[in-house]
């Protein structure tokens, strides 16, 4: 197959895999796996199908990706820690994740690849407030990304502009620590407190976020307060139970 | 107040009768059971023994016996959903990492099937 973008050695080599969890995404499952394909070649992704009720699963195999399916519904911290399982007993050194419903530009999978392996750096974040009109958000959204960044600076030890962020690249250190140990709900700040309470180290990386290919996101504004309430608790439970295992 | 002890009685042994029911038709596991009539149980020997019900008041220092009653009931019921609570929230880890499991070896399975492995 022909593609666009020079294909990152991590990819090439078979080291690194793109991880996609993906919940009821049909119509947006196939466009954006064809872009990756397009981009990089025929590299190795594996789509983690949160025991979606369409055709989410069976579009993503056709299209030639492999899929992991889960029994049941989990949720997004359960669906990606089930990734993050198989990912580290297939023995990858790193991983990418990008949503399945296309915000995720995967033109910055390189970039992403390049930050998480510099030495010392476990995780990389991509950042839409770093990039040059990659910034697309809700209102709602926006607020609340203020209102981490605030919480979140004394608690990280240093500021991360976009804590809310799914596009997220872990190297297999960081990979060990998700594959045994990530929050179930809501997981991308929790994961950041995870890994500094084990003093890993994160980059943000700029990267656009784009509007979803198709569908509707489900989160309402009364999900929203829930959404801000759960992961301020489930910070502030992390920091008090370091080292217990909240989460298989 | 005695009808309120007589109401009290009758919805114990109604929860003793419902949770004994529940065991028979294997709706409710024993382990499981056993909260539910310790709670049913408390509720019946203190609406059948109101001094100790007075002693318990006098203990909390509640004066009106059936605001001391309405008192420990909330008690009582507060311990056993929280008990509960923790058995919920263990099942759920417990199911989770079966499901991941799950996938993952019928991942691995399919996998080998297609010689990708």
């Amino acid at each position: 197959m022909t593609h666009t973008a020079p294909v990152h050695p991590l990819l090439e080599d078979g080291r690194a895999l793109i991880l996609v969890p993906a919940y009821n995404e049909e119509q947006a499952i196939g466009p954006l796996i064809d872009e990756v394909y397009s981009l990089f070649g025929k590299i190795p992704i594996l789509i983690i199908d949160d025991g979606s009720h369409d055709s989410t699963a069976a579009i993503a195999k056709g299209r030639g990706a492999r899929v992991m399916r889960l029994p049941h519904h989990l949720g997004l911290g359960g669906a990606l820690q089930a990734g993050y399982r198989l990912a580290f007993e297939l023995g990858f050194e790193f991983v990418v994740r990008i949503d399945g419903d296309g915000q995720h530009d995967p033109a910055f999978v390189t970039a992403m690849l390049d930050a998480v392996s510099r030495p010392g750096v476990q995780m990389a974040i991509g950042s839409r407030f770093l990039h040059t009109g990659g910034g697309y958000t809700s209102v709602s959204r926006g607020l609340g990304i203020r209102l981490f960044r605030t919480f979140l600076r004394p608690i990280l030890g240093k500021p991360v502009l976009d804590p809310t962020s799914g596009y997220v690249a872990v190297n297999r250190e960081a990979l060990e620590v998700f594959s045994r140990s990530f929050p179930l709900e809501y997981p991308e700040i929790e994961a950041l407190v995870v890994l500094r309470r084990r003093a890993f180290q994160f980059v943000e990386v700029p990267v656009s976020i784009r509007p979803r290919l198709a569908g509707r996101s489900t989160i309402t504004a009364l999900k929203s307060v829930y959404y801000i309430v759960h992961v301020m608790l489930g910070v502030l439970v992390n920091i008090l139970i370091f080292d217990r295992r909240r989460w298989r | 107040m005695d009808r309120l002890l007589f109401i009290t009685t009758l919805i114990a042994i109604a929860l003793i009768l419902t949770v004994l029911i529940s065991l028979r038709r294997a709706h409710i596991r024993a382990e499981y059971s056993v909260s539910w009539l310790a709670a049913a149980v408390i509720l019946l020997v203190l609406a059948q023994a109101p001094g100790l019900l007075g002693r318990f008041a006098s203990w909390v220092g509640i004066e009106d016996l059936p605001t001391a009653l309405l008192f420990l009931v909330t008690g009582v019921f507060l311990a056993v959903f929280y008990r509960f609570s923790i058995i919920i929230s263990h099942l759920r880890d417990a199911n989770i990492a079966l499901a991941q499991r799950v996938a993952i070896l019928e991942f691995r399975l399919e996998n080998v099937e297609d010689g990708r492995l």
